[in-house]
């Protein structure tokens, strides 16, 4: 066999078996919270025979150990339970959920990921020169400024200012300003349902979209630019400058590609970070996503739901780093063509 | 006379330094150097470690190196001057008029892509061939260098040839754009001898069938003198002497150049073996953990005190693996070692902290052996303190007798390792030994890295400690030379086997085993026709087999 298929099913292997252990974290984890969910569920009133059979029927008085295997067996077969506060399947909640989580996540990825790359790219070619500081500046403050506040700050400015901007320029004609109104139009909450056409459905997550951007361009700005300016330092690049080649195409065609392990590594960190760090942000934009809901029901202590939204966000994060395990791997061209 | 093709007058060439901790400043590194290179001629540019050889060759091509910049003078190359010529203009001329073949091939390809797109890139980007072309020039150039497969080496990848391959590739990525000058800075440095002398009749062949110019610059004096017509000595940026190659090797003028050429002037009389030696290494086998190959295969020397074992062999050997065995490093899978009468543990965890004491390790690389945050003082003073206790006057008058004694003076206490040249590093590196009043030191390859007048200086006070406080030294090296000048007994070592051992007087003299032989007459001699000569040789050898 292939020495590099042996290896990406090794990595492919201790995913699995990371999952798993996360798992039991989780179903400890949220097994130690204090509280009842059966006197959460039946109110301070409920008398002990009542909050007795609640037990029963939802199977704790069962060993934690049983009901550990009970819920990942149903897990195993795509069952996520049934929400406590409402009955509800979870699966079936959360797959709208999700699908919103990741839509934002993904547009923000295309167009954050293409352009910290580029911003790495030009800030290498011009090191220790204005645009390089300009792109760090800016990166660093954005990345510096809490999420929430970029949001309200976004929201203030675009959402609020800049229709008055509009309304407030007499020279434009009306046909004009009523062409920038309808097309500058921001939302500041992010509705999101069935109906909406998929470009009705961006407009509306145009803010978040920006602020995850703002939120993540630094790392993998920054990272880009470390990681190509360490290639840079190689004898090769010094062999290719003296081949007459330009800065651009030695930066593109000989330090890029020994570039890529470290920045796909930073990339999926913060890919990882767009689906399960967006709590905050669905907050601020009122967004129906996963982090919205996971947060309701902490407060209901739903303990099915936070164990399941728990399952979700681990699986993306040890997947994308994963993936990322996998493109080093796959990138190094000595695992790759071996002697 | 014809137009030359290099003309360089009153180069001057400073950098901008960064020393740590203190204001950056300038600092000249060439003085004003003259010099012509007629076409189709090779001039070698000879010298120590900062004697500006490699910074003069690259202002051949306008680049200078970091924080180096050319301050003065013209470099004249095809009657244009490239130094006030627009940098775009410059780039044109790199890769194309002039290529450069470095010292370490296999650092100057890059991993990531086939040899045969590397070696082709400056030919075709500079638009002197089409990539049909300059693939047809390439597979022609390593059937010329003597590669193995020339139609399909290309397709491979760097890390799957080996050095000396490696190094031919480079060769054919210099010569493929057809250039008027190729600088070869040290190209055979970092290789054995018995590869090294392959590449240099590959390289001198490649010159002469080409008809190209060339600078070739190296610190051996032996090498360059079996490719250059002309040769240059520089010392710290100024030329010494210049002259024809037979002028500078057999009537040097200038001191510096005699004491260049006569390098390696030390005698040791050859000491008897005494009854009991101070370390035995009987029948060690060892190999590295997740490799199913044995580095060592039942090795089996002896040392005795106040003596000198040579092992010599070449990178892969298991030299210092070797050593790795002794010190503890990696214990062996079957073998015992005897140190002073004792058996020694294979673990380093159960040794004695008098096996500790008695057995210290001098490194290659100076550098990276010492705390660059750390002074001279306390680093020999570590050793003091560790083993004997010392504290205070008593610490500090036994560091001063260690720095006497290594040759340094008094006020080497407080400075810090990156304020010492490489020799005194490495005298450095020799008192902290020294420290521990061992019996054995074992040396890897000490002096390797040092210019040769400095490592002989290093040997020469390796020698006269020896005789003083009567250690043995297991002395790791490539270098036959070194080996002659100090070894008592000599280990020839390949492929993780003894091949030869014994006495010097014995082992250095004929009959000789064929890997042996080859060793020995792929050293390089200072002497005109050397390598056609040791090729002759071998030719007839191997025709009348």
């Amino acid at each position: 066999m292939h020495p590099i298929l042996l290896l990406v099913a090794q990595r492919l292997a201790l995913g699995l078996l990371l999952i798993f252990a996360a798992s039991i974290l989780i179903f400890a984890g949220t097994s130690i919270l204090p509280g009842d969910v059966a006197q959460s569920i039946l109110g301070q009133s409920a008398t002990p025979q009542a909050l007795a059979n609640l037990r029963a029927e939802l199977g704790m008085d069962q060993p934690p150990v049983t009901r550990y295997f009970n819920w990942l067996g149903g897990v195993l077969q795509g069952d996520l339970g049934t929400a406590l506060t409402n009955g509800r399947d979870i699966a079936e909640s959360l797959s709208s959920r999700l699908g919103n989580t990741l839509f934002l996540a993904f547009w923000a990825a295309i167009i954050a990921v293409p352009l910290a790359i580029a911003l790495g790219l030009i800030a290498v070619r011009y090191k220790d020169r204005w645009p390089d500081k300009v792109i760090s500046a800016v990166t660093l403050t954005t990345i510096s400024i809490p999420e929430f506040m970029i949001g309200y700050l976004l929201i203030f400015f675009l959402s609020i200012q800049l229709p008055q901007l509009i309304m407030s320029l007499e020279f434009l004609s009306d046909g004009v300003r009523g062409w920038l109104l309808a097309n500058l139009r921001f939302s500041s909450v992010a509705m999101m349902n069935d109906s909406m056409s998929l470009v009705e459905k961006i407009k509306s997550i145009t803010l978040p979209i920006m602020v995850l951007t703002l939120v993540v361009l630094a790392h993998m700005m920054r990272m880009t630019r470390a990681a190509i300016l360490n290639v840079m330092q190689s004898a090769y690049i010094e062999t290719a400058e003296l081949k007459g080649l330009g800065m651009l195409r030695i930066i593109r065609t000989h330090a890029f590609p020994n570039a890529i392990a470290p920045i796909v590594n930073v990339v999926m960190l913060n890919l990882a970070y767009l689906v399960v760090g967006v709590v905050v942000i669905e907050v601020v934009f009122a967004y129906p996503g996963m982090g919205q809901y996971l947060v309701d029901h902490v407060s209901k202590r739903d303990v099915p739901v936070v164990q399941a939204c728990g399952l979700i966000f681990a699986t993306v994060y040890i997947g994308l780093n994963l993936v990322a395990d996998i493109v080093s791997i796959l990138t190094n061209p000595r695992l790759r063509h071996p002697k | 006379m014809t137009e030359p093709l290099l003309k360089v007058r009153g180069l001057r060439i400073g950098a901008t330094i960064h020393p740590p901790g203190e204001k950056s400043r300038h600092i000249d590194i060439v003085h004003g150097v003259d010099f012509d290179l007629a076409p189709g001629r090779v001039l070698g540019l000879i010298g120590e470690s900062g004697a500006g050889k490699s910074t003069i060759g690259l202002a051949a091509m306008a680049y200078g190196r970091g924080g180096v910049r050319i301050t003065g003078g013209t470099v004249t190359l095809n009657g244009r001057d490239i130094l006030s010529t627009p940098f775009r203009d410059v780039r044109r001329l790199r890769g194309g008029e002039v290529t450069y073949v470095s010292q370490s091939a296999a650092a100057s390809f890059n991993p990531a892509k086939q040899i045969m797109e590397q070696v082709t890139e400056a030919a075709i980007f500079q638009g002197k061939f089409t990539r049909k072309e300059a693939e047809d020039r390439a597979i022609a150039l390593f059937r010329k260098l003597g590669l193995p497969g020339p139609d399909t080496i290309g397709s491979r990848y760097p890390h799957q040839v080996s050095g000396g391959q490696l190094q031919r590739c480079m060769t054919a990525l210099a010569l493929c754009p057809q250039p008027d000058l190729v600088v070869f800075d040290e190209p055979t440095t970092a290789l054995d001898v018995t590869t090294q002398i392959d590449v240099l009749a590959a390289i001198k062949e490649a010159i002469r069938d080409t008809g190209v110019a060339a600078l070739y610059i190296t610190h051996d004096l032996a090498v360059v003198a079996q490719v250059a017509d002309d040769i240059m000595v520089l010392q710290q940026g100024r030329m010494v002497e210049m002259g024809t190659t037979d002028q500078i090797i057999n009537a040097p003028k200038e001191d510096y150049t005699r004491a260049l050429v006569s390098v390696r002037s030390i005698t040791h009389d050859e000491k008897t073996p005494t009854q009991t030696p101070v370390l035995s290494v009987t029948d060690i086998t060892a190999r590295y953990s997740g490799t199913d190959f044995d580095v060592l295969k039942d090795i089996t020397v002896d040392l005795h005190p106040g003596q000198t074992l040579a092992v010599v062999g070449e990178s892969g050997s298991g030299k210092s693996t070797l050593a790795r065995v002794i010190t503890g490093l990696l214990p062996p899978s079957a073998g015992q070692i005897t140190f002073a009468g004792r058996p020694l543990s294979p673990d380093l965890a159960a040794r004695s902290k008098t096996d500790l004491r008695e057995l210290q390790m001098i490194y290659q690389i100076a550098d990276t052996a010492m705390n660059p945050r750390q002074t001279v003082g306390t680093i020999i003073g570590r050793p003091l303190e560790f083993y004997f206790g010392l504290r205070g006057a008593e610490k500090q008058r036994r560091i001063q007798e260690l720095l006497d004694a290594i040759e340094l003076g008094k006020g080497f206490q407080d400075r810090y390792p990156a304020e010492l040249s490489g020799g005194q590093k490495q005298r450095v590196c020799i008192a902290r030994a020294l420290a521990a009043e061992p019996r054995l030191i074992i040396c890897d390859e000490v002096t390797s890295a040092l210019d040769p007048l400095v490592a002989d200086g290093i040997l020469k006070l390796l020698l006269s400690l020896q005789k003083s406080e009567d250690m043995a030294y297991l002395f790791i090296t490539h270098d036959l030379a070194t080996v002659r000048a100090i070894a008592d007994s000599i280990a020839v070592m390949y492929q993780g086997r003894v091949l030869r051992y014994g006495p010097k007087s014995q082992a250095l003299s004929p009959p000789f085993d064929d890997y042996t032989d080859l060793l020995l007459s792929s050293v390089p001699e200072m002497r005109l026709g050397w390598l056609e000569d040791v090729l002759d040789s071998r030719k007839m050898e191997s025709g009348g087999n």
